[in-house]
């Protein structure tokens, strides 16, 4: 166990390695920090201050040890367009874009999971397949234009639900909440719906597929013939054989939705993070963007690892092939 | 003539031809698509209205709705922006912007993944390992993010000036590169098979240098799949681009495609000028989803295991 999940760190620290590169070289080669800091006027030895206090007359390598020890605690600078440290940016939008990606996975796990497995028991009944034909629209829509539609109808047409914004929110510390206001939850359905729509129905069909595999098994014909009820055969038996694959693909959709979370968060105006990113993607704004990549390659890296350690908890078949092989 | 319609004859009789034309969903999805290519690659001709000329821009017919609602007008059959132009030669013109990137960026991530992957097959050891480890860490990130990120850096890189006049090559750029990893996995997996069988061998033993054997003897072989998936990502590149131009990153506003005319129409949703989004938004749905279609077809009938 601890050779396994040694192994993995070891795996994913290139990687982390390799993004804090191109994070790096944004800082360096991409605009001169100098010539923005120093404004218009200034002397040849005030420049010369400035860059050896920034330390970039360093050798490439103490730069780059140096970008890493900073990013490590979380040390980004300011940000051009708004002339605030990045941190403190990146730690007021934080809790916007996690609720909604909270919000997102749990319809999209809940339902995915409950149309799943009703498609798969009830496979050919009328409901089944208008679930099916859904999650086709679902699969075939880019998401922004789901949102659209989703706005178009319940906000503009109907009137039930806002269309921007996250309502209010209760500060609780630094954190903020959108969860303990009627018109914070109201703002984060149609938000959460446009983003979690094709985990959805990515879950959905997986959790069908592998109903009607689990279903066909003899260790099911068994467990009927010893007379169990349908629902401890369903749940208990089949649905529990079902979860390997639908853990490692939600968890690894689950940084699908914080990617994505850029593109809800544009239609809906939703203030966090990854409209922080796009605003900054189009006016080159660095130090956001650098800070951006970062936590975004960590929350893939660790989710990555942690649906490796989850695979491996969930499926016994894992460990005891690997007790023999070691 | 007979030279002409021989040919012809034998795509007629062929299995290919049988199980489209046996799909009717194939059939009318093949029409949809050949619509938006002609639509959009004739616009300039088949357009009722030129949209970029500002003389015929009349601000008096902004915001008309669809000619069959009130107060439509029969000219505007689709209704007009808030600029007062026609929205559908918009709309062709856009899909017209918006096939273009598709298609280049597509050509971009098979030239370049064909190329990985048959480095990567033929080669082996060291830069098969490397390379395909840069492939499995970018297929770890969605690829609208690598290609966020890309064009991202290449705007930031650029003075303001110089990323305008090659924004489109931008955009192309950043779609094409984050879509390879696929194609070199295919392409490399099946080197993997072809450089053992005996026609390698064969060149080898005549002495033919590994880049001629590589691409005259090994890549031909390799081919097959890459169609299928390059049809499969001509969908998500379009995708991808009408999601960045809708983000306000993607092609520059004097060229808008699809997915700017929605994101213009996005600001009147509020107001209730639907159409002005909705329409581009539903020709997109249809150009995607017919080019999915045919995609998973073609991926059927060439698939010997399935018939």
């Amino acid at each position: 166990m601890a050779a396994f999940i040694l192994s993995r760190i070891l795996q994913a620290i290139p990687v982390m390695l390799v993004v804090a590169f191109i994070s790096f070289a944004m800082f360096t080669y991409v605009g001169d920090p100098v010539a923005i800091m120093l404004g218009q006027d200034f002397t040849e030895a005030q420049r010369a201050a400035l860059v050896s206090s920034l330390g970039l007359d360093q050798p490439f390598f103490v730069q780059f040890a140096r970008f890493i020890g900073q990013a490590v605690q979380g040390e980004f600078g300011l940000s051009y367009r708004l002339s605030r440290p990045v941190a403190e940016l990146i730690a007021e939008r934080a809790p916007a874009t996690l609720e909604l990606a909270f919000c997102a996975a749990g319809i999209a796990l809940v339902v995915g999971v409950a149309m799943g497995v009703y498609t798969g028991l009830y496979r050919n009944s009328w409901l089944s397949r208008a679930l099916l034909t859904f999650s086709l629209v679902g699969v075939s829509l880019p998401p922004f234009l789901i949102g659209i539609l989703l706005i178009l109808i319940f906000s503009v047409w109907l009137g039930w639900l806002p269309s921007f914004g996250r309502g209010e929110v209760v500060q609780l510390g630094w954190w903020s909440t959108g969860f303990l206001t009627w018109s914070g939850l109201k703002a984060l359905v149609l938000p959460s719906i446009t983003l979690g729509l094709f985990q959805l129905t990515l879950i959905m069909r997986l959790v069908r597929a592998e109903m009607l595999e689990v279903l066909r098994t003899d260790y099911i014909k068994f467990a009927r013939a010893r007379g169990l009820s349908n629902r401890a055969v369903h749940f208990g038996h089949a649905l529990k054989n079902t979860l390997v694959p639908v853990i490692t693909i939600a968890g690894l959709q689950l940084g699908g939705i914080i990617a994505f979370a850029i593109v809800t968060e544009t239609v809906f105006q939703w203030p966090g993070m990854g409209l922080l990113f796009i605003q900054s993607v189009s006016v080159a704004d660095i130090p956001v963007m650098a800070a951006y990549l970062l936590l975004i390659a960590l929350v893939f890296v660790s989710i990555n690892l942690a649906v490796d350690l989850l695979y491996y908890a969930v499926d016994p078949r894992l460990r005891v092939g690997r007790g023999r092989g070691h | 003539m007979a030279a002409i319609l021989a040919p012809l004859g034998r795509l007629l009789d062929s299995d290919l031809f049988y199980s489209f034309r046996r799909s009717p969903v194939t059939v009318v999805s093949a029409l949809v698509a050949l619509v938006c290519l002609v639509g959009a690659g004739l616009a300039p001709w088949l357009a009722p209205h030129d949209p970029f000329d500002l003389a015929s821009l009349n601000l008096i017919d902004a915001f008309k709705p669809p000619a069959w609602m009130a107060e439509g007008d029969a000219t505007y059959p689709l209704g007009t922006d808030d600029q007062g132009r026609d929205l559908l030669s918009a709309i062709m013109y856009g899909a017209r912007i918006s096939l273009l990137v598709g298609i280049c960026a597509v050509l971009f991530s098979t030239l370049l993944g064909v190329g990985i992957g048959l480095a990567a097959g033929y080669l082996g050891g060291t830069v098969d390992g490397l390379l395909m480890r840069i492939a499995d860490i970018q297929l770890t990130f969605p690829s609208i993010l690598i290609a966020l990120l890309v064009d991202g850096v290449v705007r930031a890189a650029l003075p303001q000036e110089v990323h305008e006049h090659i924004a489109l090559f931008v955009v192309i750029f950043a779609i094409g590169i984050s879509a390879w990893p696929q194609f070199a996995r295919t392409v490399r997996s099946s080197t993997l098979v072809e450089r053992n069988k005996e026609y390698v061998l064969a060149a080898r033993v005549i002495g033919l240098s590994r880049p001629h054997i590589m691409l005259t003897h090994v890549l031909p072989n390799v081919l097959g799949p890459v169609l299928v998936i390059a049809t499969l990502n001509l969908g998500n590149a379009i995708i991808s681009e009408a999601t960045l131009s809708f983000l306000g990153v993607g092609v520059p506003p004097t060229q808008p495609s699809l997915g700017t005319l929605i994101r213009i129409g996005n600001d009147f949703l509020g107001s209730g000028e639907w159409w002005i989004t909705i329409f581009p938004g539903a020709a997109l749905v249809a150009m995607v989803l017919s080019v999915n279609l045919l995609g998973d077809w073609l991926r059927d009938a060439l698939n010997p295991k399935l018939r």
